[in-house]
């Protein structure tokens, strides 16, 4: 049995994929081993696997984004995908109608999938609710709500590094309060069953509650940072400086940002993640993205292979859901 | 019908002292995962090729993906040598309808362009759908459409053969 969640088709395959929420440890680990085999295929003299030719993908982003929709733009390329690009402007258009008018015009265009990214919480929910049946539908990352492809991203990232997700401890740090991609961080460490998630910030980007999802509060970077094995930063984004949640960005740097001095706290082997674009000075210190420790460049590497499998996972059996949905 | 008893080690050493007549030691040996390999792993031994064994999985290369998806586990290809202009040993359990074949072959040449590829397995049985037909065989079977020839290993190799439910 599936439920009622929508991500699943009746046989309890990835159709869509929405958030984290709902979706097992296997299904999660098959994720990540399949992005390990179209990982291989970026070293090749032809970068490309034929698994999507024919099929056309549309990435449309109500919001601006450059690295996650090039990474999903060459994750459909090298699946032999065709793929079009339609940056749409949210600010004119309304939720509801309009939205559904820009799905009935690409549907009649034989799509078969769409990526979306939007500044509301539920889009590609919504979105994927009203499709027609042998469309997928993927969150490119919706309002503060969930960016599960980034999450994804960064699990294969520390998979690459550290061997056994149950014996790890995991630090997130800055601005939780607005960021799906630590919500979405949060969803998967879990389910992947690390040993203890933290989170680490001033009390004003702290969600109330955030407990609830079994995470441990610090407000103090040298306390939470101690014996950690993955350290992820999160984007402080500097449009939210101006509201009252903040002093200063200098004095947010000297408490939050990391530093070669804080960094020494956590373990030795100890790898830094960010999800990029990063502010140099404000959260992260130049010296320590560029060191060793830091594998934020990888994330950008990895971010293709997990989108080809998770674009290759949710297309699986679209013939069968195009037919009478009486697949196997 | 029990034509599955024949000595499996001596069709091998038939098939490595053919293979090695066609092409010498320096061949490129590949074994499409998971039986097809098993078999290489055995003929690569028997024939000493020089060169490691590579081993491909076509599950990216399937013309039947849009119905079935991917395997659970599916196990990256890896071919540890330059294709280009050498001579290849393409290894499979069964050849049945000739779609693995014509998969593989698409995959190899998106690593590069061989000399020439030949065509090794174990069991070859009726049902082609495509052109495609092997350079050294270990034996031939006759089986009904419902039929199915199924390799266990990888030690020891077993064939068995089934009805489809």
């Amino acid at each position: 049995m599936t439920g009622n969640n929508i991500q699943l088709d009746e046989h309890g395959r990835l159709k869509h994929f929405l958030t984290i929420e709902g979706l097992d440890r296997s299904l999660l680990l098959n994720i990540l081993d399949n992005a390990e085999s179209f990982s291989g295929v970026g070293d090749r003299a032809i970068k490309k696997v034929p698994i999507l030719r024919g099929k056309t993908v549309a990435n449309l982003f109500f919001e601006p984004s450059t690295r996650t929709r090039t990474t999903f733009e060459l994750a459909a390329k090298r699946l032999s995908a065709d793929i079009l690009n339609l940056n749409i402007s949210s600010s004119a258009t309304k939720k509801g109608e309009s939205l559904l008018d820009t799905l009935r015009t690409l549907e009649a265009m034989h799509c078969d999938m769409f990526v979306v990214r939007h500044a509301n919480s539920g889009a590609a929910h919504f979105i994927a609710k009203h499709v027609a049946p042998h469309i997928s539908v993927i969150n490119g990352g919706d309002g503060r709500h969930a960016h599960p492809t980034q999450a994804m991203l960064d699990m294969f990232t520390i998979r690459r590094h550290k061997q056994d997700f149950r014996e790890l401890r995991v630090a997130i740090i800055g601005d939780i309060l607005h960021s799906r991609v630590a919500r979405s961080e949060i969803h998967a460490l879990s389910t992947l069953g690390v040993s203890e998630i933290r989170v680490i910030g001033p009390r004003t980007l702290i969600p109330r509650h955030v407990e609830t999802l079994g995470v441990h509060v610090y407000h103090n970077m040298s306390e939470g940072l101690k014996e950690v094995d993955v350290i992820m930063m999160l984007r402080l984004q500097q449009e939210r400086m101006r509201s009252a949640l903040l002093p200063s960005a200098s004095e947010y740097f000297q408490l939050y940002g990391l530093t070669e001095e804080k960094l020494a706290l956590a373990k030795t082997d100890a790898i830094v993640m960010h999800p990029g674009p990063i502010n140099r000075g404000i959260e992260i210190d130049s010296k320590v993205a560029d060191s060793s420790q830091s594998v934020i460049l990888q994330q950008v590497s990895h971010g293709i292979a997990v989108r080809m499998a998770v674009m290759a996972l949710t297309m699986g059996h679209s013939d069968a859901r195009a037919g009478d949905g009486d697949a196997d | 019908m029990n034509e599955t008893n024949f000595d499996i080690n001596k069709c091998l050493q038939a098939m490595a002292a053919e293979l090695v007549k066609i092409t010498g030691q320096d061949a490129l040996m590949i074994g499409i995962h998971t039986g097809g390999y098993w078999v290489a792993q055995k003929l690569h031994e028997l024939m000493q090729l020089k060169k490691p064994l590579g081993q491909l999985n076509i599950t990216f290369y399937r013309d039947d993906f849009s119905q079935i998806g991917l395997h659970p586990r599916v196990k990256p290809s890896n071919l540890p040598f330059d294709v280009n202009n050498r001579e290849i040993i393409l290894v499979d359990d069964v050849l049945h309808t000739g779609r693995t074949i014509r998969a593989a072959l698409n995959e190899i040449f998106d690593y590069g362009r061989p000399k020439r590829v030949v065509l090794a397995v174990l069991v070859d049985r009726d049902g082609r759908e495509l052109p495609v037909a092997a350079d050294v065989t270990g034996k031939r079977l006759s089986l009904k459409p419902d039929e199915h020839v199924k390799l266990s290993g990888p030690e020891p190799l077993a064939l068995e053969i089934k009805k489809a439910e």
